[in-house]
């Protein structure tokens, strides 16, 4: 294990505040998917109440498998927690049913978006309320999300479908809203969009932490913007977490720099170096 | 001309009630990707409960339309929680097949219960004949098409604005995304199922008083499959259109061409549409490339 060499913390002092107790606490949790392959092995993670929290890693790390573990969406795809716990506000959620885990007050944003391309922008926002059951404050949910997305405002009347990505993006985001989660667990969402709006988006998210108090939990390929929004990091490799710390630390650690963030130290090397250095330099294999 | 309008509202009675059960078979399949096979003999089971009620329990006949509703529902629900539901995340053909069986199932158990024999049944709908010009048209056929139509708007309506119609959209769209919103798919089954159950009951209802009570009203349930092929599997309108084509098509076939052929055309047109335009009239183009 390489964990002492990168300093990881105790469990205690969490996400720089030493005193938290985790909203959310994953705990040497396995996912086996189609009962034979292993994603995840012995994957422990914490995230205060609060905080935004991000999850980096190459593909095919396990960063979305985490996410639907968390949310219970991985047992419609024949995945399942075979071991450890997941702990949200005291309480054990892992093999509890998707609508469940909503209603407990986590709601997971899927990668690519995922609108529901023939209902209408209003109509969207009604399926993210629908575990709050009653009608009465729908309206002022609503309003709500248009106050932050107001070119969602505009559209309220068209199908989700012909939205551009920026503004499907902003749907996902409001449907999560709508349910006014405690806990958002947002995958990619700068997927398959621009700068600008990356940046647009991720103010938002930012918003979001700090006006509704929603704790978030960040999935990001781009992990220049995760690590400039989120309070803490976790870096995954092969179903583990080989890294972590808070996002500043992280944002200074060569490594990190060198694989994530893509600004080594020495300057431009050749690709034949790089690749030579990335094999070396592995954390686990 | 007089005869043409007979025709005319015979016809659209007819479709109506091809449209009620339709439109539960659309229900289904939108919640759920099941064709349900067993429709028909939902519709078969509604004129069945309405004789239970009326002639046999002698329910008035307001109260008698709501107990067979509610039976109806009541039936479709078991169905729902131990037939399909232990099945939900097996192939989608695992659950075609058992409605097969279903179907089976229950045109058995209503012979168990009620006889092959076809039975009286007083009906309630006015028996009288409407005079409208020339032509004399049966009241009860007349009635028959407002009434079909308001429950076909409800259904319209609830897709449109309720909590679980759009729901159920939701999970026609893309059923993970729908669980990640918290929608529990198993409750929205539920519903799409009492639905199902409820607007095939209320076209038996009608069947009942206007054909009558009969085994052979099994065979008019298997008209749902020309009609939900030609209006589009997914599409309450597409019912309704279907529903009238098709039962427009029987009768005037059946006057102007010849008796026999009529019982083959909503067959002819089902296969027609199947090569030309397998989604149907409004279906999504989509479903032709699973």
């Amino acid at each position: 294990m390489t964990d002492s060499a990168f300093g990881r913390r105790g469990a205690t002092e969490l996400n720089g505040r030493p005193d938290a107790t985790p909203l959310l606490s994953l705990n040497n949790i396995e996912v086996l998917y189609d009962d034979v392959i292993l994603v995840l092995r012995g994957l422990s993670l914490e995230v205060a109440e609060g905080r935004i929290a991000a999850l980096l890693g190459s593909n095919g790390a396990g960063k979305t498998t985490t996410l639907k573990a968390i949310s219970g969406l991985l047992y419609v795809e024949d995945g399942e927690v075979s071991d450890g716990t997941i702990v949200f506000d005291g309480e054990e959620i892992q093999g509890m049913d998707a609508h469940r885990i909503v209603e407990k007050g986590i709601f997971q944003v899927l990668e690519g978006r995922r609108v529901f391309e023939h209902l209408t922008v209003r109509e969207n926002l009604q399926t993210g309320a629908y575990t709050r059951g009653t009608r009465r404050g729908l309206n002022a949910e609503t309003d709500r999300v248009y106050h932050y997305f107001p070119a969602l405002a505009e559209r309220r009347g068209q199908l989700a479908g012909h939205l551009s990505g920026g503004e499907q993006q902003m749907l996902a985001l409001g449907r999560a809203l709508m349910a006014s989660p405690r806990m958002m667990l947002l995958d990619e969402p700068s997927l398959g969009l621009a700068p600008m709006l990356v940046e647009n988006i991720f103010e938002i998210v930012r918003r979001i932490n700090r006006e509704e108090g929603t704790t978030i939990l960040l999935v990001e390929q781009n992990a220049r913007i995760a690590l400039s929004v989120a309070d803490y990091g976790y870096i995954m490799e092969g179903g583990r977490v080989v890294l972590e710390g808070a996002a500043g630390e992280l944002r200074a650690n060569e490594d990190v720099k060198e694989f994530y963030l893509g600004l080594g130290d020495g300057g431009r090397r050749s690709y034949r170096d790089v690749k030579h250095y990335r094999r070396r330099k592995r954390w686990l294999s | 001309m007089d005869i043409f309008l007979q025709l005319t509202v015979s016809g659209l009675s007819t479709g109506m009630i091809y449209a009620l059960a339709a439109a539960g078979f659309v229900v289904i399949y939108k919640a759920s990707d099941v064709i349900n096979f067993a429709q028909g003999d939902l519709l078969l089971l509604g004129t069945y409960l309405i004789f239970f009620a009326v002639a046999q329990t002698g329910l008035p006949w307001s109260l008698g339309v709501l107990v067979t509703v509610l039976l109806a529902v009541a039936v479709a629900l078991a169905i729902e929680r131990l037939v399909l539901r232990p099945l939900v995340g097996e192939p989608i053909i695992s659950m075609i097949m058992v409605t097969i069986g279903l179907s089976s199932v229950l045109r058995g158990a209503i012979n168990a219960i009620w006889g092959p024999n076809p039975r009286a049944f007083e009906s309630f709908l006015p028996a009288g004949d409407l005079v409208i010009g020339p032509a004399v048209l049966s009241a009860a056929r007349v009635l028959s098409i407002p009434i079909a139509l308001a429950v076909l708007a409800g259904l319209g309506l609830f897709f449109r604005y309720t909590r679980d119609g759009i729901a159920m959209r939701a999970i026609a769209d893309d059923q993970q995304a729908a669980l990640s919103m918290g929608i529990s798919i198993p409750r929205v089954f539920g519903v799409a199922w009492g639905l199902a159950a409820a607007s095939a009951a209320i076209g038996g209802i009608m069947l009942g008083n206007i054909v009558g009570v009969s085994p052979n009203v099994a065979a008019i349930g298997l008209r749902v499959f020309p009609v939900v092929i030609l209006g589009g599997l997914d599409s309450i309108k597409g019912a309704v259109v279907g529903g009238a084509i098709i039962g427009l098509l029987e009768v005037y076939v059946g006057f102007y061409v010849g008796h026999g052929l009529n019982l083959v055309v909503p067959y002819l047109v089902l296969i027609m549409v199947l090569m030309v335009r397998p989604y149907g009239l409004f279906g999504k183009e989509i479903i032709e490339r699973v």
